[in-house]
């Protein structure tokens, strides 16, 4: 295929709806380690991990409920619970020791605790790769201007915005969110009005988490689930965080927008170089915006 | 109600507090008064469990509390008001107040009778901390310690960089809280105010207490005054 060679009005509006669909899968993901990086400040390597684990559990859960749509949905919703609690025990058991130590600790840390999730993963579900397909209804395509358009992917553009909402809604609308606000910027000052930061980091890592198993959860019907798609999505999902603005969700969506359309286009522009195009992408961001697009936390 | 003794408290290696001893009792306002980096903000916050001295105790209404995590204090009714203000720049003034509301009892204070008190602060209700003047946000960090229902209050110069016009209000306000039978321990470098609201004041300089009186006392006492506050 040469370059440019096969833009029509219909595939590029394909492509955009492919590419908003991956932006719900990065959205979520990322989201949840901005949550975590804006608040607790710990770039937490291991969100990948709990991605695969999202995606291995998704499996797991509805192989063992029977097949058809039922299982699919307590998957759905099982999954990503199941990697909430993990994290739970992650952060009363060792996280909440740490909170006060140096950002490289903080890292090594959490780059310690991938390589004990990734070969629980390992003795959980061997090496082979697992596939699980959505239910009936989700599967097939429906036509857009003569070309397939997958109904999966439309599934994920109606739960982005869901997600999305409820993540406002979480910030902006509760209390836990806006405590979660305040210790982002002075933690200590949160313990002087009397709150417990402890159970507020608790609280927002493992919402963070729940993202990241979510996101596993959603992607698992429509790839492979192998050993090695906690790496790939863990740098995607830093670097959206990065050009959107350290701990800002609103800045995890708008990188996310700009990695999954700059994908999906680049796919339809110059297939053979189209990884290439969200990374291009971010650098040119971090030319002009070397801090992110929107309001760091940091 | 609050005991002070013998306080050691450093930031890392750097020692700060030598051996700060100090009383409030139940109803009084008492001024800590001493220069810039004469270890007022450190005894303050090694009171709050903030920088935990590391020898010496802090007992609060008959508890000792020494290093205590900062959260119960404010559980146990002590209130904090930092120097330098720390509002909740992200979120809105009513906000503020909203997440710092704790142990309240009938007739304490929420934010109804804090923007009563304040009711500047009511006008800009909606708008974000970090959006304040230094006079809007002084007023919301002694609402924000108030939301707590504190028996003790620690204000931390309450007027630094204030203009004269806020800085009197701030002090009829603070007069209005001494009233009310809330208990003060008020850092200052501005003398005149402090002494007009304290019964008591403790001169300290160096992280070493030097002086102890009465404010009559401390008004007379020229030599002090000269000695370690410079005025």
């Amino acid at each position: 295929m040469d370059f440019a060679s096969n833009i029509t009005a219909a595939a590029l509006f394909q492509q955009v709806l492919v590419g908003l669909s991956r932006t719900t899968i990065l959205f979520i993901v990322s989201s949840g380690l901005s949550l975590v990086l804006g608040v607790l400040r710990i770039p937490n390597v291991a969100h990948g991990s709990l991605y695969m684990i999202g995606a291995f559990l998704t499996y797991t859960i509805a192989a063992a409920v029977g097949p058809g749509a039922f299982g699919f949905w307590i998957a759905l919703v099982l999954a990503p619970l199941g990697v909430a609690l993990l994290s739970f025990a992650a952060e009363r058991g060792l996280f909440c020791h740490l909170y006060e130590r140096e950002h490289l600790m903080l890292l090594l840390f959490t780059f310690s605790m991938t390589l004990v999730f990734n070969d629980l993963v390992k003795l959980i579900w061997g090496s082979d790769y697992r596939s699980f397909t959505a239910p009936g209804f989700l599967q097939g395509s429906f036509d857009v201007f003569g070309l397939p358009f997958p109904r999966y992917n439309l599934f994920l553009l109606l739960i982005g915005p869901l997600v999305a909402f409820g993540l406002w809604f979480l910030t902006n609308r509760t209390k836990i969110g806006k405590i979660a606000r305040a210790a982002a910027v002075d933690r200590e000052m949160v313990g002087a009005v009397g709150i417990n930061v402890s159970w507020i980091f608790a609280a927002t890592f493992v919402i963070g988490c729940y993202l990241a198993g979510l996101g596993g959860a959603l992607v698992a019907p429509t790839q492979n689930i192998t050993q090695g798609m906690d790496h790939t999505i863990i740098i995607e999902a830093f670097l959206i965080v990065i050009i959107g603005g350290l701990g800002n969700i609103w800045g995890a969506l708008l990188g996310a927008l700009i990695f999954g359309l700059t994908d999906s286009l680049g796919i339809l522009i110059w297939p053979q170089f189209a990884i290439v195009f969200p990374y291009v992408a971010v650098v040119i961001v971090l030319l002009f915006r070397p801090k992110g697009l929107l309001k760091s936390t940091w | 109600m609050l005991e002070v003794s013998e306080i050691h408290t450093y930031y890392g290696l750097s020692h700060i507090l030598f051996g700060v001893s100090l009383e409030v009792s139940r109803g009084e306002c008492v001024c800590l008064l001493g220069r810039n980096g004469a270890g007022k903000s450190t005894t303050m916050r090694s009171i709050m469990g903030l920088t935990p001295p590391k020898r010496g105790y802090v007992r609060f209404q008959g508890v000792t509390c020494t290093g205590e995590k900062p959260y119960l204090l404010v559980r146990r009714g002590m209130g904090y008001v930092p120097d330098d203000r720390r509002v909740f720049a992200d979120l809105t003034v009513g906000e503020n107040l909203e997440i710092s509301a704790r142990n309240f009892t009938e007739g304490g204070w929420d934010k109804e009778r804090v923007y009563a008190f304040f009711p500047a602060l009511e006008k800009i209700d909606h708008r974000r901390a970090g959006f304040l003047s230094g006079g809007e946000q002084q007023m919301l960090t002694i609402g924000r310690a108030l939301m707590t229902n504190p028996e003790l209050l620690l204000l931390d110069e309450p007027t630094e960089g204030l203009a004269p016009l806020i800085v009197q209000m701030l002090e009829e306000q603070i007069h209005a809280l001494k009233k009310s039978g809330l208990t003060v321990l008020l850092a200052e470098q501005n003398l005149s105010v402090a002494l007009r609201l304290s019964d008591r004041g403790y001169v300290i300089d160096n992280g070493v207490i030097r002086y102890h009186g009465s404010a009559e006392e401390l008004q007379k006492n020229e030599a002090v005054r000269r000695k370690y506050l410079c005025v």
